[in-house]
């Protein structure tokens, strides 16, 4: 049997020396990789355990929490507990496990405590016997103290869950004692960014609930394999014929650690001729590319650490920081996060949320308004998609997948949790 | 006659006013997903040769102070956003392929 070796790539999308980008990074293999580890429901088990309880998880930024006794509820359902995310009154940003230390209540919900919630206060108080907590977690009121036996108040503070910041994005660590720090463990390649997402604040979010693996769902918005075909409808760009027939190539891909990142050309909506556009993206200047008008992001010269390939016709960086969590930086000066929130085996919450520099003017609100409907579409069609997927999976009809060169970061997250979920079960045969 | 919701600029995109100018993006898109592409299309027949039009007026006013008339045609134009893909990508209301999957919006910037 003849195995096929990948070919050249075209001359404009130039590969590292070995010949691939797969094998520039030669721990990875070309093997098939096996599909147990997105059907399994120990396996996921596993990853509650030696991801989600150990590596750093992005909850928010701090624009959430805007004043000093500003807070947010997030629940983690795959660690099976509830944060509360709260700037102190001396401004600094912490996170809690949301349990009331006396009899384990959820300590803030409104309504139903499954819902998340946001607000202001001085302190938090449980809607079961009324004990008080301060901001920093300090336990400050007991009602009937007098009844309990020999209790100390400074031994029932609310339970701290490590907390950082970097780059304005607040994350957590479930951990007892972390690894490593947050900026030893986002490494040089994401350290040097430095982007001035403190003044994208005009902030539009979706989520959803779908029933898929959460790797098989990242998958997808991780690689640039599918557009063409799978969204060659909605766009006239990608149903164009070069892409039709050669596919589509991503410029640059870098790893680095657990995290890795994928460049893109452009091709923003204004350097199109008409007939590759919608006729709505013409009268809005905007679509799946978002606004085609350049966003002044108030900086001297372009933000370090993205194009890390220095690429000339760069477009866009769809940097994957492991685990769970992208960020998508756009050449006109907008981006996108992704959060992938696992729920079970076969089922995640997806969030996507779009970033801008605040619309001075209509004309510039609806160019934002139109690039969030397109993400809409083109997302709601992945998710279709990868519910199929996920069922097709389950078939266990076929039990490992071939990756192709540029499928290269589904290689990588594959290897990447299969290694945490080694080391975590090594380091507990070892205890 | 009920009374006229849109600036009189646009007296003749009234008949879709009281339909189509939504507060919120799941109403809007909601109503798209309940509408026959006949409707659809009568309301895209409609506003789109008028949006240029329609975002230049708006943009007389300050974004965080649009008299409520104003307000409404963004508003118009927020559905025909939606409205859009339905008609010129689509030629049908609902996104293919996309089972049940569906998002909530959570955050969303005002106007």
């Amino acid at each position: 049997m003849i195995k096929q070796s990948p070919t050249r790539a075209p001359k404009q999308y130039p590969k590292p020396p070995e010949g691939t980008w797969t094998e520039h990074y030669p721990e990875l293999g070309t093997a098939p990789v096996s599909s147990e580890s997105s059907i399994s429901p120990e396996f996921f088990e596993l990853e509650r355990e030696a991801i989600f309880k150990r590596a750093w998880l992005n909850v928010g930024r701090v624009e959430q929490l805007r004043r000093n006794g500003s807070y947010f509820t997030r629940e983690l359902a795959v660690a099976k507990t509830s944060l509360i995310v709260v700037r102190g009154m001396d401004g600094a940003i912490r996170a809690f496990h949301n349990v009331c230390r006396h009899r384990g209540n959820r300590l803030v919900w409104n309504d139903d405590p499954r819902v998340e919630s946001k607000g202001n206060c001085r302190q938090f108080s449980c809607k079961y016997h009324g004990w008080k907590y301060d901001l920093d977690g300090k336990l400050s009121y007991i009602l009937q103290e007098g009844e309990f036996f020999g209790i100390a108040k400074g031994d029932y503070g609310l339970v701290p869950v490590h907390c950082e910041v970097w780059q304005g994005f607040i994350f957590v660590n479930l951990a007892g004692e972390p690894i490593q720090s947050l900026l030893d463990f986002l490494g040089p390649m994401i350290t040097a960014i430095d982007y001035p997402f403190h003044n994208l604040t005009e902030r539009f979010s979706y989520r959803g609930d779908i029933r898929s693996n959460w790797k098989v769902f990242l998958d997808a918005f991780q690689e640039f394999y599918h557009p063409p075909i799978l969204h060659g409808r909605q766009n006239p760009v990608m149903s164009n014929a070069e892409y039709q027939r050669m596919g589509f190539y991503t410029m640059h891909f870098q790893i680095d650690g657990p995290h890795r990142v994928g460049s893109t050309s452009g091709g923003g909506g204004g350097q199109l001729p008409p007939e590759a556009l919608n006729p709505i993206e013409g009268v809005f200047r905007s679509g799946l590319f978002g606004p085609w008008d350049h966003a002044d992001l108030g900086t001297e010269g372009f933000p370090p650490g993205l194009n890390p390939g220095n690429k000339k016709r760069w477009g866009l960086d769809s940097f994957q920081i492991f685990p769970n969590f992208a960020i998508v930086f756009w050449e006109t000066g907008w981006y996108l996060t992704y959060h992938y929130w696992p729920i079970a085996h076969d089922r995640l919450l997806f969030e996507a949320t779009a970033y801008f520099v605040p619309a001075r003017n209509v004309r510039e609100r609806l160019a934002h308004e139109l690039g969030i409907a397109t993400i809409k579409e083109y997302a709601l069609q992945d998710c279709g998609t990868l519910e199929a997927t996920q069922m097709g999976l389950e078939s266990r009809a076929v039990t490992t997948f071939p990756l192709g060169d540029q499928e290269i970061m589904c290689r990588h997250l594959n290897k990447v949790v299969n290694d945490w979920v080694s080391d975590y079960q090594r380091s507990r045969a070892e205890v | 006659m009920p009374a006229a919701v849109l600036p009189p600029q646009f007296s003749d995109l009234e008949p879709f006013a009281k339909t189509w100018c939504l507060a919120s993006e799941p109403e809007r898109y909601a109503k798209r997903l309940a509408s026959s592409m006949d409707e659809l299309q009568a309301f895209y027949d409609a506003v789109f040769p008028r949006a240029e039009e329609a975002v230049a007026y708006c943009d007389k006013f300050p974004l965080h102070d649009l008299p409520d008339d104003v307000h409404r045609l963004l508003l118009l134009l927020y559905s025909l956003i939606l409205v859009s893909f339905a008609v010129e990508i689509w030629r049908q209301p609902c996104i293919p392929d996309t089972g049940t999957a569906s998002f909530e919006l959570k955050d969303a910037p005002v106007p």
